[in-house]
């Protein structure tokens, strides 16, 4: 035990005395809370962008039955050219020249946003009546899921999965290099003492900036987690562990850091793609959706969502905590039986 | 066997025809040798030579291709590692890390620990225990590097070329440094490239050269039995051509340039039939020395190559 606890001792000491590393990585949370401020100040950023060709003041007709639409954002151009060149290039959704009914306006066909946004254009200039005589509009009674507490607890893995990996990843390499493990292999230390520490010491440091990001972006947007922080905590520290383990076999062996940066960015990027960090797969096809299955990061974001969006209990994400604790054991296994002091 | 039973004596290592191949290449080729206790032990040879393969197959570092290696007549296991300390050729540190934690953290890993500031004291640390690792000089870094090797009260301590790179100030330090702990009676194996350095330290040397040892002894008896008589220096400008024609005639003398090649230098056994024909020759010897054969004169005899080749 005295030489797991040297080992993490030192690595704490290495990782907070590291001004700009530390610096970073506790400025990363507080800038990600400062983006999510500027992003959804006033309701967030309205996501489709219309084009109106006007060298003065939009007609108030266009004003009051487009631009006062809560999706779209009316935005003046003068140079008709531009416009479509940048509806060409989907840097704009619509182009609309300056008049009043009947709007005469471009979209780019190829562009699902400008699809959508002729959508919400058509629906808007309808009156009341013809919209009743074709939908039947019904709203769910449960309190809705903010697109921001949809999103915050993918964000949180996304920040975690980058941490754990590159982390543990670059330190165990660069240790490598430089000889500090083959000094190492020289004393009674077992590999599995060493990495043990590494993962524990890795732990903590997540643990604490993602604590901040988490208070942080709570008292921003007040919102809050429905089910407990507690088990939050505990299921967030199980997949962080998790995905530190999966780390370990990229740094078992690797021998220089462009090559664990490769493999790194190999994993990391298709993990944040299919782990439902930013959009759901749910329309993926089936194989994909099996794939990510097998990806911790699918089961670290499930389950946060399921805590904080909809209160659920530790208990009920037994089937989630089966499946990290699987994995854990095994990228352990691996990468213990990988680990190499030396070059 | 136990840690106390390793502890309770300093062991007796034995290396029985160790060979190791990188590839197709055979850095270690069969070599066998034993170490007494308490000894200084050198590894000379030039780079290549195998001296550090053969050291790191010893602690445990590299595996071999084949070949036994005992402590106190037994195979080695992981107690091994709580009785021997090293200090590497080339190591980083963890950088963050002051001179006091670092020795600490090491310490921490073994079960038998030497009080932390008797340790810095020995090997002069004092001045530098609060700077982080990365502000140290190459010397202190070194001087740390042996404290680490000490941390656990160690009965074998193997030193990579540990004087490599330093001024010789701080070489002299470090030399003082392991002479204290050869006096406490510990077991030393050292590779050099100084061959000053090994004539001052070490009771036991073997010379290595192609992986095969060339030669093994106590450095003197080594000079004495393979480098008998002396040498004379004289400045190249005060030798003519028809001189060395006539020491290369005589079976009785050698020569060769120095490394500078501003000066001639002549093996004899028969020192005045030397200077005899010297002075026949009308060679000013005014400006000549005599020294005795050292280590570097017996591996340049021995290898035909200078050991910094």
């Amino acid at each position: 035990m005295s030489r797991f606890w040297s080992i993490f001792i030192a690595r704490n000491k290495e990782y907070y005395r590291d001004r700009a590393s530390f610096g970073w990585n506790i400025m990363f949370p507080f800038l990600v809370i400062f983006g999510f401020a500027l992003i959804f100040q006033n309701g967030g950023q309205r996501p489709y962008k219309i084009a109106v060709l006007t060298s003065q003041t939009i007609h108030p007709v266009i004003q009051s039955q487009v631009c006062s639409h809560d999706l779209l954002s009316c935005i003046p151009y003068t140079d008709k050219n531009m416009a479509i060149d940048k509806l060409n290039h989907h840097k704009l959704d619509m182009v609309m020249e300056n008049t009043s009914q009947p709007f005469k306006y471009w979209i780019n066909k190829s562009s699902p946003k400008g699809i959508l946004s002729e959508g919400l254009l058509t629906r808007k200039t309808l009156s009341k009546d013809e919209q009743n005589q074709r939908l039947i509009k019904q709203t769910i009674d449960s309190k809705p899921v903010y697109y921001i507490e949809w999103l915050f607890p993918g964000i949180i893995s996304m920040g975690m999965m980058f941490s754990s990996l590159f982390g543990i990843g670059f330190s165990i390499v660069r240790y490598r290099q430089n000889g500090v493990l083959k000094r190492l292999k020289a004393t009674p230390i077992t590999s599995f003492e060493y990495l043990c520490a590494q993962i524990i010491s890795r732990l903590l440091m997540i643990v604490t900036t993602n604590v901040i990001l988490y208070a942080g972006c709570s008292w921003l947007f007040d919102f809050q987690c429905k089910g407990s922080l507690i088990h939050l905590l505990v299921f967030f520290m199980i997949g962080t562990i998790s995905v530190i383990s999966l780390g370990l076999i990229v740094a078992a062996r690797t021998k220089t850091e462009e090559l664990a940066h490769g493999m790194l960015n190999m994993i990391t990027w298709p993990m944040m793609f299919l782990s439902e960090v930013w959009f759901s797969i749910e329309d993926a096809p089936q194989w994909i959706k099996y794939f990510a299955q097998c990806l911790p990061l699918s089961h670290v974001t499930q389950g946060l969502r399921l805590i904080m969006n909809d209160g659920v209990h530790l208990f009920d994400l037994s089937s989630e905590i089966f499946y990290l604790s699987v994995m854990t054991i095994i990228f352990l296994s691996i990468g213990s039986f990988l680990f190499k002091w030396t070059q | 066997m136990t840690n106390k039973q390793y502890a309770s004596k300093t062991g007796r290592l034995t290396v029985k025809n160790l060979i190791k191949y990188y590839g197709k290449l055979c850095a270690v080729d069969d070599i066998s040798f034993s170490i007494e206790p308490g000894i200084c032990f050198g590894l000379l040879g030039p780079n290549g030579a195998g001296k550090t393969t053969t050291i790191e197959i010893i602690e445990g570092i590299t595996k071999p291709t084949s070949g036994k290696i005992l402590y106190n007549d037994s195979p080695r296991n992981r107690s091994f590692w709580e009785v021997i300390g090293v200090q590497f050729q080339s190591t980083e540190l963890l950088s963050f890390l002051t001179v006091r934690e670092s020795i600490q953290t090491f310490m921490r890993l073994y079960q038998n620990q030497v009080p932390l500031d008797q340790l810095i004291r020995i090997c002069s640390l004092e001045d530098i225990q609060h700077q982080e690792n990365r502000k140290i000089s190459g010397g202190q870094k070194q001087r740390l590097m042996l404290a680490i090797a000490l941390a656990n009260n160690p009965d074998l301590i193997f030193l990579d070329e540990p004087t490599t790179g330093l001024d010789p100030q701080s070489r002299r330090h470090l030399w003082e440094i392991v002479e204290g702990i050869k006096r406490k009676g510990k077991t030393i194996v050292l590779t050099t490239h100084y061959m000053e350095e090994a004539q001052i330290l070490c009771d036991e040397i073997i010379i290595v050269d192609k992986g095969k040892i060339i030669a093994q002894g106590a450095p003197e008896d080594l000079i004495t039995q393979k480098c008998a008589g002396q040498i004379i220096r004289l400045p190249q400008e005060d030798v003519s051509k028809n001189v060395l024609q006539l020491l290369d005639s005589s079976q009785q003398y050698a020569w060769h340039m120095d490394s500078t090649r501003k000066y001639i230098l002549i093996q004899t056994q028969t020192i005045n039939d030397c200077l005899e024909l010297l002075m026949n020759n009308q060679v000013d010897l005014s400006r000549l020395t005599l020294r005795p054969h050292n280590l570097e004169d017996l591996f340049l005899q021995l290898t035909g190559k200078a050991l910094r080749h």
